[in-house]
């Protein structure tokens, strides 16, 4: 044996020396997209790998291979295109295209002012009305979101946080209507609070009774929805905001176990909502960095859950998550390279072992996705499923020295900056000093001089350029659209009984007044009566403020 | 000496996304220009009153939410109307074409799209900003 070990490093010892004789390629650096050193070869000598502790097999602990025993020979990923815009009818129809065309799951995106918690008749909201998302401010609006769509046979995915909670109430009284009782409700809820104050900066209150918001449906949801995700962790947006991978780990696991200490805080057993937690990281182009850190992500989580928080019921060790390809990746020069960039990004997930999948469409860079668009982007997904062979082997890259390396180098990282965001007093604390948001600035500005230097080339920007950009057709979104939807709330508040409005609204601001009272039945009675996502806000806005970041860049 | 340009980076509405707007903010500080920004969810009446304020040469909007049409118009009528109407006004972000059309139209000196570089963005200003 000792032998062997001997030639093995006397040859890795004469590699080296024949490969730093040699002239390299100069000009691109040779790091990853986040920055990281790479080394040129991973050996044997280069990587610790102990098989029992740091892999297993799929379906156990530490789960890094994967989270189920069969991954896709049982059952593949979630095909689950975010769509959202104009009012709830073009939403509603663009959601039936998307499952006539195979899609197995729904994802709703909100428009800024649901987001923001303001109603569409707001003037805060002249001119953003259906733009970025679907407009959404009250029940009816929710009513005919989901029109003709059998809330008791697909699942839903809803982006939104600030104002989740109300946007949760509004499905499951949706879902009640069409017979459909809450705990056959299947879906996830986006509710994520801590990395819109780091990255996507849709807060509207202070992190203490927005946390308060979050452990409310964490509670509700263990009680009363077993079936529904009452968060979803994500990472997507902190990589978008220009974080690097080993920080988007980071910091969403951190946020993750932040909720799980306000959940246990609140006196609720680990195993009893520990489950029902997901997470939603970034795919980015560094395809090998990309995929070790979901492989990272799997094993952090269901390590520190069972060793930190207690858990006992596996099912709470488990990551299970969903992608979405990098927007930031992709062009406004050159569109149609996007297909080529979303492809490449989606594979990475999928040899992460993602459970659900978005891929964006080519044009996402100049609009919201034409029909057409979306369907390439979702025939990308079907591909890789269908045609190239990957999703038989499960984790067909464990075991690569080079992945190996780059999933231990992750969670070092991420370990790292745990111990940093402890030691400033925990994650809101954190935030409160602005550290993940300075971290990511940091990290957006030096990849921005990299590509200015071309030190990193992007295909179309600032390399292989063309004269003319091709010509797409870009969805454009009808102003018209913002009028009819102010009409239809009007109308709809018109129809209310104010009096037991004006009760709802009452009884909002008295149970946010008090601690430890659970919010969701409140809010599920306020929506029933018609009381529309901007009043409930306004009402909480008054009671508990809200929030204004002092900007670093 | 050369004065030092002044100018405020800017985000109008709901929209959240500041990594561009903090990217130029950075660049335009590290080419020696003095810097203001807003922070976000701003009010086009507030973000007149900051550029009065503040003296700005210039101002810049970053928006990526599709409401340009709406709040960018705002913006560049409110300067005119508080007698500040030589403040150029620089816009980047998503802007469709036709629209960018439009805004220049509108009085608008620049449109950025993405992929834009910063040093564009340096030289746009310094050009436009020349002392005649």
């Amino acid at each position: 044996m000792a032998r062997v070990e001997e030639r093995r490093s006397t040859g890795l010892e004469a590699w080296r020396a024949r490969f730093e004789s040699l002239r390299l390629r100069e000009g691109e650096a040779f790091t990853s997209i986040s920055g990281a050193e790479v080394e040129p070869l991973a050996t044997p000598e280069t990587v610790e790998i102990d098989y029992g502790r740091d892999l297993g097999y799929p379906g156990a602990f530490p789960f890094t291979r994967g989270v189920y025993p069969s991954m896709y020979r049982g059952r593949l990923w979630t095909m689950r295109q975010f769509a959202g815009f104009g009012t709830a009818e073009e939403t509603n129809a663009r959601f039936r295209y998307l499952l006539e065309h195979g899609q197995t799951g729904l994802s709703c995106a909100f428009d800024m002012p649901a987001l923001m918690g303001v109603d569409s008749d707001s003037p805060r909201a002249v001119g953003e009305v259906g733009r970025e998302g679907v407009a959404v401010a009250s029940l009816e609006d929710m009513r005919v979101l989901f029109a003709g769509i059998p809330l008791g046979e697909v699942s839903t995915s809803m982006t939104i946080n600030s104002s989740a909670a109300i946007a949760l109430a509004m499905y499951l009284v949706v879902g009640e209507e069409q017979g459909v009782a809450r705990e056959r409700l299947r879906g996830t809820i986006q509710t994520d609070i801590l990395k819109e104050y780091i990255a996507q900066k849709e807060f509207i209150f202070p992190p203490g009774p927005s946390l308060r918001l979050v452990t409310d449906m964490v509670e509700f949801c263990a009680a009363e929805m077993p079936l529904w995700h009452p968060i979803s962790i994500s990472g997507y947006h902190i990589r978008e905001a220009g974080s690097t991978a080993a920080q988007e780990l980071a910091f969403t696991l951190k946020n993750g176990f932040t909720y799980v200490e306000w959940a246990l805080a609140r006196g609720l057993d680990v195993d009893s909502f520990a489950p029902r937690l997901s997470f939603f990281f970034n795919a980015h182009l560094d395809f090998f960095e990309e995929i070790a850190k979901y492989r990272a992500a799997r094993r952090i989580w269901a390590r520190e859950l069972r060793d930190r928080y207690g858990a006992r019921d596996e099912r709470s060790l488990l990551m299970r998550f969903h992608t979405q390809t990098a927007g930031v990746s992709l062009t406004w020069q050159q569109p149609l390279v996007n297909v080529a960039r979303t492809a490449i990004e989606a594979l990475a997930a999928v040899l992460g072992g993602t459970q659900s999948l978005h891929t964006n469409s080519y044009d996402e860079a100049l609009a919201l996705p034409t029909e057409d668009a979306v369907r390439l982007a979702l025939r990308t997904q079907q591909v890789i499923a269908h045609e190239t062979g990957v999703v038989n082997t499960i984790d067909p890259l464990g075991g690569s020295y080079h992945v190996e390396a780059l999933t231990n180098r992750l969670e070092a990282e991420a370990y790292e900056l745990f111990h940093r965001i402890d030691e400033l007093g925990g994650m809101v604390a954190a935030i409160e000093q602005n550290m993940p948001q300075r971290e990511i600035a940091d990290a957006a500005y030096r990849y921005q001089q990299e590509v200015e230097a071309e030190q990193r080339v992007v295909v179309g920007v600032n390399r292989y350029q063309t004269e003319t950009d091709d010509e797409i057709p870009i969805l454009r979104i009808d102003p018209e659209l913002e009028r009819k939807q102010i009409e239809r709330l009007h109308a709809f508040k018109a129809r209310r009984d104010s009096a037991a409005v004006e009760r709802r609204i009452a009884e909002l601001s008295e149970a946010a007044s008090v601690d430890g009272r659970n919010l969701m039945p409140v809010i599920v009675d306020a929506v029933s009566d018609g009381v529309t996502l901007g009043e409930i806000c306004d009402a909480w806005r008054t009671v508990w403020g809200t929030w204004r970041e002092q900007p670093v860049f | 000496m050369e004065r030092t340009i002044r100018v405020v980076i800017a985000k109008p509405g709901l929209d959240g996304h500041d990594r561009g707007a903090k990217i130029i903010a950075r660049s335009l500080r590290d080419a020696g220009m003095e810097v203001i920004y807003t922070g976000l969810h701003q009010t086009p009446e507030q973000i007149v009153e900051t550029a009065i304020q503040e003296d700005a040469d210039a101002v810049g909007i970053s928006i990526l939410s599709g409401a340009h049409m709406t709040l960018v118009p705002r913006i560049v009528e409110g300067l005119r109307e508080n007698e500040a109407g030589d403040v150029l006004v620089v816009v980047g972000g998503t802007i469709p074409a036709e629209d960018a059309e439009e805004l220049r139209r509108l009085g608008v000196a620049e449109v950025f799209t993405p992929g834009a570089s910063t040093s564009a963005i340096v030289d746009f200003l310094r050009g436009a900003l020349a002392p005649a």
